[in-house]
């Protein structure tokens, strides 16, 4: 296992949609400072863009945590709830249920999960409904 | 095609990033969802749209969208274009609709994003 050269944690509140993106853009600046290829530093802005807007759509508040090694960057989102009931539900495209208010901004199109998927070289999530959600995305960068 | 170049083909008006018209468009976007947006498109791309709010802007920087075009006439708040200052994005304006912005582009060789994000 190599050692992290890089970790940072941010605290998302639920319903807080004034500060969508400021997890995200945060992370996307931090590891372009790295010198995170450009390619690989899109693919993980956008799945932790729809990892953030999840959790201030659909979480009751979560937690985003970013690790870095010399070999793959890992993305982790973690929820205090209220999970999901049907996973491969919530993974078909243009499955939402997303408020009103969301789609009203633009966002919960039912894209969010399988676009993480699409956009990350590893993924895994897990859900136990009162509990919540787990997802860990994986990012290689050799 | 740079964002100069295409200023004439949708008579478009700049509202911000007047020092950033060299850059080249590669291809273009046409969506009022960002969710949409987050699953199709590539780098180099314009995106034209009629959503004015701010996290049109923050979806763009997410994808590295570095030119904005808001169809209908539209002009969103000042606030806004600071924020499209501040990630250096180029922002215009043109009274056409979003369809026919995106015909008069198609027709002057731009094409759109085909691909979806990621891998």
């Amino acid at each position: 296992m190599q050692e992290n050269i890089f970790v940072d944690t941010y605290d998302v509140q639920s319903g807080e949609f004034q500060t969508t993106g400021d997890a995200s853009g945060s992370i996307k600046r931090k590891l372009k400072q790295i010198g995170v290829d450009s390619t690989v530093l899109r693919r993980i802005a956008v799945a932790s863009y729809e990892a953030e807007l999840n959790l201030i759509i659909h979480s009751m508040g979560g937690r985003l945590t970013i690790q870095m090694n010399p070999e793959r960057i890992t993305l982790i989102s973690k929820d205090v709830g209220p999970g999901i009931a049907d996973l491969s539900k919530a993974m078909c495209e243009g499955f939402s249920t997303a408020s009103e208010e969301a789609r009203d901004l633009g966002f919960g199109a039912g894209m969010g999960l399988p676009n993480m998927k699409r956009n990350a070289d590893g993924f895994d999530i897990s859900s136990e409904v009162n509990v919540g959600t787990q997802i860990k995305m994986e990012f290689r960068l050799q | 095609m740079t964002i100069k170049e295409l200023l004439p083909v949708i008579n478009a008006r700049v509202l911000c990033g007047d020092d950033r018209l060299d850059q080249e468009v590669n291809s273009a976007c046409g969506s009022d969802l960002m969710s949409d947006v987050l699953a199709f498109v590539k780098d180099k791309t314009v995106l034209i749209t009629g959503l004015t709010n701010v996290h049109v802007m923050r979806t763009a920087e997410m994808l590295d969208i570095h030119c904005v075009i808001f169809a209908r006439g539209k002009v969103p708040q000042e606030e806004i274009l600071e924020e499209a200052r501040e990630l250096d994005i180029v922002v215009l304006t043109t009274e056409y609709t979003t369809f026919t912005t995106c015909g008069m582009l198609y027709e002057a060789g731009i094409r759109g994003t085909n691909e979806r994000s990621g891998a």
